[in-house]
């Protein structure tokens, strides 16, 4: 098993550097450079020799003024001492103004993900269950409805209707604390996080939830027509044990590896909830990041959270192995 | 003499297709989408769709005349007098037009869904709308299922190093935080329709290319294949005539759930500033104005919202039941 974690973790390093490198060239190829933006922003037209003067000690500053190839070694060597440099906006260490939001982000996602897998399972062995009732059917059917539900579109209506604008008052739809709240006692303080991302929370949840259920009615459908499983039957055994500790064991699996596939695009989630309902989080940073050409900052967040999701997906496909007696290690490298 | 003719492999996938009415409804709902891209300007316009002025015929809907340059033809039309007519489309507001003096109207009698913070009318806008929807989620989804056949083609076909090598590529892009590399290169370039296709197409295409490259590395083995190897065919002409038709039905599903991804994936830019340029119309567009309204605005959270939803919908409907339709062979894929 040593070995295969060992395998496994260098298999993340070329991935890892495809990654960088795309977003890389991406953004240090692209026309228009943040010293060019940053001018514009701040100092107003002043006169042309006197502008070119400043840009090119500005370039100097930033080290923009080398090959792209030569920036990307420097940037590189950087890294592998966690040094994501300073960011072009204000000038505080990258890495101190991700520190500040990703827990926040994590919390959020870790919670819907949660929330997701505690949902999603009992759904989907009910609807196994209940497979072709008039019941199942029609939950079936609206978990379709909610899965092809825009999470942007959800968020507006549920600010619109529960944001107190002309209808009910119940969710703050602002950030993650009220205002003071800061000060308050930590019991309340919890009390007032956990009201203000009951809304975003939500959204992130119910369009994978809804897939998940689909998937785990569909995967213990499927183990349910299996030998063993009528082998159980008949030997008699109740058939809760049979559905809970035979079946769903097995449908289980492939549940596992679902998680892969949802981390990415939970990422992409966080951008657009975060930006509406203005959540100081990795997603916000990101969107506020990239309006700026804030080059470092950019970077290292398509770093981390690339990171991030490879050990996501490590720890599934770890998780695979060990429950899944019929895979080994030595089989899937 | 009767000939009985076989139904063939398509004709028997529509036939359990159509028996799914809930599919079938989604089918419907897409072709009547294609109606309104289509023939928009005769659903929506200032511009009449025929005039009968000073004995003449024009249709202003479609051609664009030199007599008529700057013409309101509102205007012309309280003008016209006897023999003379203009028939023009059901919503009388070209999605650009603006109009100050109604602005962020509700649902009225003269704008059936209202109008945004420019007076515009926002039915006429989402009709227009259809149009860029539609084709961003098709170029989009056509560039990548180009990619997703060479490139999933290349690994299972030669398999070995090259499939190593290959998969490298598509760990890549599955682990890419996909939506923020969108988001990035479009902050980068311009926004432009073209633009938005590209990166949408260019970054979606791991799953057409897993599906080809499973079903590639299965049928390499097959002795048919290694006939045509045999007999010499070149490898291009193995995999695309011999190989691709027989691994063609499930990515052709995986295509229409990319397609309801795709219109996604732009309504989610527009919606946040980075989609489609203004002035043209776009579904995420006019819901992201509602953001600036909320507290009054339904009419804009409710109608793009829904139009976006109904067309994901759709394509999601349409893609389950063509799953279901080619089942067995999907099956044996997975």
């Amino acid at each position: 098993m040593r070995d295969y974690i060992a395998k496994r973790l260098l298999l993340l390093v070329p991935t890892l550097l495809g990654i960088t490198i795309i977003t890389f060239f991406i953004i240090q190829l692209a026309p228009g450079s943040p010293v060019e933006r940053k001018l514009q922003l701040e100092e107003g037209i002043k006169s042309e020799a006197i502008t070119q003067q400043i840009v090119e000690e500005t370039k100097k500053l930033y080290g923009l003024d080398k090959p792209i190839y030569e920036r990307y070694w420097i940037w590189l060597k950087q890294i592998v001492t966690l040094d994501f440099g300073r960011s072009y906006k204000d000038h505080r260490p990258v890495i101190d103004k991700i520190a500040e939001r990703l827990p926040i982000t994590l919390t959020l996602n870790i919670l819907s993900i949660l929330l997701i897998y505690l949902i999603a399972i009992p759904v989907g062995v009910y609807s196994a269950v209940k497979h072709g009732t008039v019941s199942e059917r029609a939950s079936t059917f609206f978990l379709f409805i909610l899965y092809s539900i825009p999470s942007f579109w959800m968020a507006m209506i549920l600010i619109f209707f529960l944001g107190g604008g002309e209808y009910w008052n119940l969710f703050p739809v602002y950030g993650i604390l009220s205002p003071g709240a800061e000060n308050y006692p930590f019991f309340e303080k919890a009390v007032n996080f956990l009201w203000h991302i009951v809304l975003p929370v939500f959204c992130l949840t119910y369009g994978s939830l809804a897939y998940l259920s689909r998937f785990q009615k569909g995967s213990l459908l499927e183990v349910l027509r299996e030998d063993f499983v009528r082998t159980a039957t008949a030997k008699g055994l109740p058939r809760s044990k049979v559905l809970l500790k035979h079946a769903l064991r097995n449908a289980l699996i492939p549940i596992i590896t679902i998680l892969a596939g949802i981390l990415p695009a939970m990422i992409g989630g966080s951008v657009i909830i975060e930006t509406i309902f203005s959540i100081p989080g990795i997603g916000q940073l990101g969107f506020e990041s990239v309006l700026a050409r804030d080059y470092p900052m950019i970077m290292a967040i398509a770093t981390i959270s690339a990171f991030l999701t490879l050990i996501g997906i490590l720890i599934s496909d770890l998780v695979y192995v060990l429950i899944d007696p019929r895979i080994s290690f030595e089989g899937k490298s | 003499m009767t000939e009985q003719r076989s139904v063939g492999y398509w004709g028997s996938v529509w036939r359990k297709f159509r028996k799914d009415r809930l599919s079938l409804a989604a089918f419907i709902v897409i072709l009547l989408l294609f109606g309104i891209a289509v023939f928009q300007n005769f659903i929506a316009g200032n511009k009449p769709i025929v005039l009968k002025y000073q004995g003449e015929y024009y249709f202003p809907a479609v051609f664009t005349y030199p007599e008529f340059y700057g013409t309101d033809f509102k205007e012309l039309d309280k003008t016209l007098t006897q023999g003379e007519f203009a028939i023009f489309p059901p919503v009388r507001y070209s999605p650009t037009e603006n109009d100050l003096l109604s602005i962020l109207n509700p649902p009225s009698k003269e704008h059936w869904f209202g109008t945004d913070d420019r007076g515009r009318d926002v039915l006429s806008r989402m009709i227009y709308g259809t149009r860029i929807s539609l084709s961003i989620g098709f170029v989009a989804v056509g560039i990548s299922v180009v990619i997703g056949i060479i490139l999933g083609g290349i690994a299972g076909y030669y398999g070995g190093k090259t499939d190593f090598m290959v998969s490298r590529l598509f760990e890549v892009m599955m682990t890419f935080p996909v939506f923020f590399l969108i988001l990035t290169i479009l902050a980068f370039r311009d926004p432009s329709i073209y633009n938005i296709m590209i990166v949408i197409g260019a970054t979606g295409w791991t799953g057409v290319a897993r599906l080809i490259r499973g079903e590639f590395l299965r049928l390499r083995k097959y002795e048919y294949v290694e006939a045509a190897v045999a007999l010499g065919g070149n490898d291009f002409r193995v995999m695309m005539k011999h190989m691709l038709p027989n691994a063609l039905a499930p990515v052709l599903v995986d295509a229409t759930f990319g397609v309801a991804g795709a219109i996604l994936v732009e309504s989610a830019l527009s919606f946040l500033g980075f989609g489609v340029p203004p002035p043209d119309p776009s579904w995420g567009d006019v819901l992201s104005q509602s953001q600036r309204y909320v507290d009054f605005a339904w009419w804009l959270v409710l109608f793009p919202g829904a139009a976006i939803f109904l067309t994901v919908t759709s394509f999601n409907l349409v893609g389950e039941g063509f799953r279901n339709a080619i089942d067995p062979k999907f099956r044996a894929n997975e």
